[in-house]
C-alpha cells in the first residue's frame, strides 16, 4: 500500500488541471479533508500558479500595438 | 413569374455582372477589415504569450510584428469560426523555429525536477515559520518567477506558456506546438516540476 501522501502529491497537478475521474477525485478529496499537510501544499500549489501568472505578465508597449495597426492592408 | 427569374439571370448581362463583382469586392473587404480588427484586439494576449516564447522583449516584439504582418497577408487560411488566438500564435511558434531557435538550443540535458510538494517545503522551511500559503508564496520575488521561467528548456518552456500563462486548452497547444496531446501532458507535468525547482534554487542562493 502506497504512502497516502505520496498518492496524493502525484494527483495534486491533474486534480488542479481539473482531469482527474470523478473516482480520482473522490478519493484526492477525501485525503484532503483530513489531511491538514496535503490541503497547505495543494493551496500553496495554487497560489503559486496565479501568481506566476501575474508575475511573468508584461504589457505590450503602445509603440508595438501602433506598428501592428499600421500592418493592415490598406483598401483599395 | 418564372420567367422574369430567367430574364434577371441572363447570362453576359455585362452590368449586372459588374454589380456582383462590386458587391463581393465589398463583402471580401469588410471581412479581411473584420478579421484584422479581431486579430489586432487580441495582440495583447498574443504579446503575453510571445514575450515567453521568446528569448527577450526585443525578440518578442519582433515575433509578434512578424506574425501580425503575414497574418494579413494569410487571412484567408484563417476559418472564420475556429480559434483566432491559437491561429495567430501557431504563426509565431512556426516563425520562432524559423529563426533557429531549435538550433541554437543547448544539448538536451537530463532537466532535473523537483517533486511536486518540494518548493512549498523549501520556502516555508526557511519561513521563520510562516506556512500559510499566500505569505510563502510571496517569498518569491517577481524577478526570481521570470527567470526561472527562462532558465527551463525551450520544450518545456512552450507548453507552460500556452497552457498557464495563454490559458490554452492541452488540444489548442498540441495543434500550436505541432505535437500530441500526451506530450503536452507529460510537459506540463514536467515543466512545472522544473520551475519550481528553478525556483527553490533562486531563493536559496538569495538566503546564501
Amino acid at each position: 500500500m502506497k504512502d497516502p501522501c505520496a498518492h496524493c502529491e502525484e494527483m495534486m497537478q491533474p486534480y488542479l488541471d481539473r482531469i482527474l475521474t470523478d473516482e480520482e477525485m473522490s478519493e484526492a478529496e477525501a485525503h484532503l479533508d483530513e489531511c491538514e499537510y496535503c490541503r497547505r501544499r495543494y493551496r500553496f500549489e495554487e497560489s503559486l500558479r496565479v501568481y506566476v501568472r501575474q508575475a511573468v505578465s508584461e504589457q505590450m508597449r503602445p509603440e508595438l500595438k501602433e506598428r501592428l495597426a499600421a500592418l493592415r492592408i490598406p483598401l483599395e | 413569374m418564372k420567367e422574369g427569374a430567367t430574364v434577371a439571370r441572363v447570362e453576359g448581362d455585362p452590368r449586372a455582372e459588374e454589380a456582383e463583382g462590386a458587391q463581393r469586392i465589398a463583402a471580401g473587404a469588410r471581412d479581411r477589415v473584420r478579421f484584422e480588427e479581431e486579430a489586432l484586439a487580441l495582440s495583447d494576449q498574443v504579446f503575453r504569450v510571445a514575450r515567453h516564447l521568446a528569448g527577450s522583449r526585443e525578440e518578442a516584439e519582433d515575433l509578434v510584428q512578424e506574425t501580425y504582418a503575414r497574418a494579413f497577408r494569410s487571412w484567408r487560411s484563417f476559418q472564420p469560426g475556429t480559434n483566432l488566438r491559437a491561429w495567430l500564435l501557431r504563426i509565431l511558434t512556426n516563425l520562432n523555429i524559423d529563426r533557429g531557435r531549435r538550433r541554437q538550443r543547448a544539448p538536451q540535458t537530463q532537466a532535473l525536477e523537483a517533486n511536486d510538494y518540494f518548493l512549498y517545503d523549501r520556502l516555508a522551511e526557511n519561513g521563520d515559520g510562516v506556512s500559510d500559503e499566500e505569505r510563502v508564496v510571496e517569498r518569491l520575488s517577481q524577478d526570481d518567477i521570470v527567470s526561472a521561467l527562462s532558465a527551463v528548456p525551450h520544450d518545456f518552456r512552450d507548453v507552460i506558456v500556452l497552457v498557464d500563462i495563454g490559458d490554452f486548452s492541452y488540444q489548442d497547444a498540441a495543434h500550436i506546438l505541432d505535437i500530441p496531446i500526451g506530450t503536452v501532458m507529460s510537459r506540463l507535468h514536467r515543466g512545472r516540476r522544473i520551475l519550481k525547482r528553478e525556483l527553490a534554487e533562486s531563493t536559496v542562493q538569495e538566503g546564501a
